[in-house]
């Protein structure tokens, strides 16, 4: 008897919660304040270029995001010219249509600086990505470049082995992109505790595929016993695999880069054996990240320029052996998607 | 110094000296680099100065005639990456290539009517073009920068194709430099072209087809980027048309000027060509082996640059006799 009268006031309760419940809901205030303080708000995209993997990525998860929840968003195309990032900044800033969030990737440390400063004084976040600068953006979302350095060199430590010649080549990009100077710095920092290992040759790149054709040819010739090579970026890690290819090395040179985790330009060459390892990004997370940081400033009421806060990207070397049919995302498949709207 | 024959070599002119400077670097390379000295890396400094060469070879037959091809690059990436783009998208080879190669007589033959005819000035018009070539190619045609060569095409072939172990652009190079140089010094246009750079009226005077002949060099040039854009895809396996946006172009004009190819015309051949690319690619090759950064590379490359012009123009001052109206 007391089993049922229990039973019943369970249900009794129930039945209530039950129809109570949809009243709570009406009343949670989240959505209507996430509304308010995002709807009709613009975020804006100034990478180097838009033409290669990342840029495409970012805009492509970007977009998703900020339009479900009611913003505009838009992307400015520099074309890797410094001056046309700048000025597309400078637009922005003046414009009618001054941009809620600025998300900047900085050619080097020092070009954007004071336009960042302009902005957030308008008002505008300012966010930074991939490339680190010297500024205190509201957040720099990216990799930490130096850690990434490091991770490269253990996968090359790794790829040469103890029995090789521990002889390590590396292709920098240029000596003023904040990228290249603390990937060299995390790399040096891993070799440092391997003495054994030696750095051989570390010719620039400047980043263009010709160019480390030409200087990985050279360092080959030099040095044929040369267990491992880092190329500072997958873009023109292409030139690297090409010198290691006609120097009929293949297989011989464990080819180390660093890219944005796209299929063609990563996981293919991984599988393929033209790269040994990629350090890739987790380019749909570090969107992802970038959005959270967004609905977050947006949200928080506090004036532009006020917080400072680094948000790395998880980083891994991955090689053939721990590729994934979900390892890489596939550029190919966001344009059909996004030409299929 | 005569126009273009053998140089005489009591008076020591531009290509001179630079032939001079590269012989002495090479020399001082070949002692104190090891590994420098070596068949692969001889083999290795052709190679590497070879698309360069045959970009400069079309480069020099414009300045040759009083012109300047600034839409080189540009003509040579985006060719080649709407070929690839339109291979990749499932076009057939022929078909593609039918669409490229019109593409490319269109635009040269655009930059040689607006020259020729409109009168617009050489630096003007292809600045222009080649703007508005890489713009149009990469806005419209393709959709990335940079676009892979597919797996087995002849391309791909092309790249791997070795003589004696030396990779096939260095033969294209030679190549393409001997027909330059027969179509320079023997043929009857090729001579021409002298005559007109040198002074286009007096040349018109005498019954040159100065403005027809104009329009060939820029079909020439543009169809000279495309075999340099193809190598270029070739080795790499994909091209990428950031190198647009490098200094390639200005190292185009400055393998050509460098070897003595005067701005004002009339003046330089093939030989010019190959001198300045020896020096550059001298210069590159020992600067890497040294492993010096980049940026002091380029430092030292301007200062030799600057270096040899200074001393040219001391040896061979200008005055009124020498200087050419349209002297850039």
């Amino acid at each position: 008897m007391r089993l049922l009268r229990t039973l019943m006031a369970a249900a009794a309760v129930l039945a209530v919660t039950a129809f109570v419940a949809p009243t709570f809901a009406a009343d949670d205030p989240g959505p209507a304040a996430y509304a308010k303080s995002l709807n009709g708000k613009r975020v804006m995209l100034v990478p180097l270029a838009m033409g290669f993997d990342l840029a495409q990525g970012w805009a492509h998860y970007l977009k998703k995001e900020v339009e479900a929840w009611g913003g505009t968003f838009e992307t400015r195309d520099p074309n890797w010219v410094v001056d046309a990032g700048a000025q597309a900044i400078t637009d922005a800033i003046a414009s009618d249509t001054r941009p809620d969030v600025l998300i900047i990737h900085a050619p080097d440390l020092n070009s954007y600086s004071k336009l960042m400063k302009k902005a957030q004084a308008a008002g505008t976040y300012v966010l930074l990505v991939d490339n680190p600068a010297n500024f205190p953006a509201d957040a720099f979302v990216g990799s930490d470049w130096d850690k990434l350095g490091q991770l490269e060199a253990e996968a090359a430590i790794k790829g040469c082995g103890e029995t090789s010649s521990k002889k390590i080549g590396l292709v920098q990009g240029d000596q003023a992109n904040s990228s290249s100077l603390y990937q060299y710095a995390g790399i040096m920092k891993v070799l440092e505790k391997h003495p054994d290992f030696q750095v051989v040759a570390k010719p620039d790149s400047n980043w263009d595929a010709t160019t480390s054709r030409n200087v990985t040819t050279t360092m080959l010739q030099q040095h044929p016993d040369v267990c491992s090579i880092i190329d500072f970026w997958d873009g023109d890690a292409t030139g690297a695999s090409a010198a290691i290819r006609d120097a009929k090395l293949d297989g011989k040179v464990f080819l180390v880069t660093t890219g944005g985790g796209e299929k063609a330009a990563d996981c293919d060459k991984l599988n393929d054996g033209t790269y040994g390892a990629v350090v890739m990004t987790d380019l749909a997370r570090q969107s992802g990240d970038m959005n959270a940081i967004i609905k977050f400033l947006l949200q928080s009421g506090q004036p532009a320029g006020t917080s400072h806060t680094y948000i790395y990207t998880l980083e891994k070397a991955t090689t053939k052996a721990d590729l994934k049919p979900d390892s890489c995302w596939d550029l190919k498949e966001l344009q059909a998607e996004a030409a299929a709207k | 110094m005569n126009a273009i024959g053998w140089p005489s070599w009591r008076r020591l002119n531009q290509e001179g000296i630079v032939f001079a400077i590269a012989i002495l670097l090479f020399a001082a390379a070949a002692l104190g680099l090891p590994g420098f000295l070596t068949a692969d890396n001889l083999v290795a400094i052709v190679r590497s100065v070879s698309v360069l060469g045959i970009l400069a070879l079309g480069m020099a037959v414009v300045i040759i005639g009083r012109g300047i091809d600034l839409s080189a690059v540009a003509i040579m990436a985006m060719s080649v990456a709407w070929y690839l783009q339109l291979l990749n998208t499932g076009t057939s080879d022929g078909l593609a290539f039918a669409y490229v190669l019109a593409g490319v007589l269109a635009i040269g033959l655009l930059n040689g009517f607006l020259v020729a005819y409109a009168d617009v000035p050489a630096i003007f018009v292809t600045l222009a073009t080649g703007s508005f070539v890489f713009g149009y190619v990469r806005s419209q045609l393709i959709t990335q920068d940079a676009v892979p060569v597919p797996g087995g095409h002849w391309v791909e072939l092309l790249g791997g194709l070795r003589f004696l172990d030396i990779p096939v652009e260095v033969f294209v190079f030679a190549g393409l430099a001997f027909l330059f140089f027969l179509f320079l010094r023997y043929t009857k246009w090729g001579r021409y072209i002298y005559f007109a750079g040198d002074n286009p009226v007096a040349a018109r005077n005498i019954g040159v087809p100065v403005r027809p002949m104009l329009v060939l060099r820029y079909v020439l040039s543009a169809f000279v980027a495309l075999i340099a854009g193809l190598l270029t895809a070739a080795s790499l396996h994909s091209i990428n048309t950031r190198i647009v946006n490098s200094t390639l172009l200005y190292d185009i004009v400055l393998v050509a000027v460098i070897g003595g190819i005067g701005l004002s015309g009339g003046r330089g051949g093939v030989r010019n060509v190959l001198v300045g690319a020896a020096l550059i690619g001298i210069l590159l090759n020992a600067m890497t082996i040294i492993d010096i950064p980049l940026l002091y590379q380029n430092l030292i490359k301007a200062a030799i640059l600057l270096g040899a012009i200074i001393v040219d123009g001391i040896i061979n001052p200008r005055d009124e006799q020498t200087a050419q109206q349209g002297d850039i």
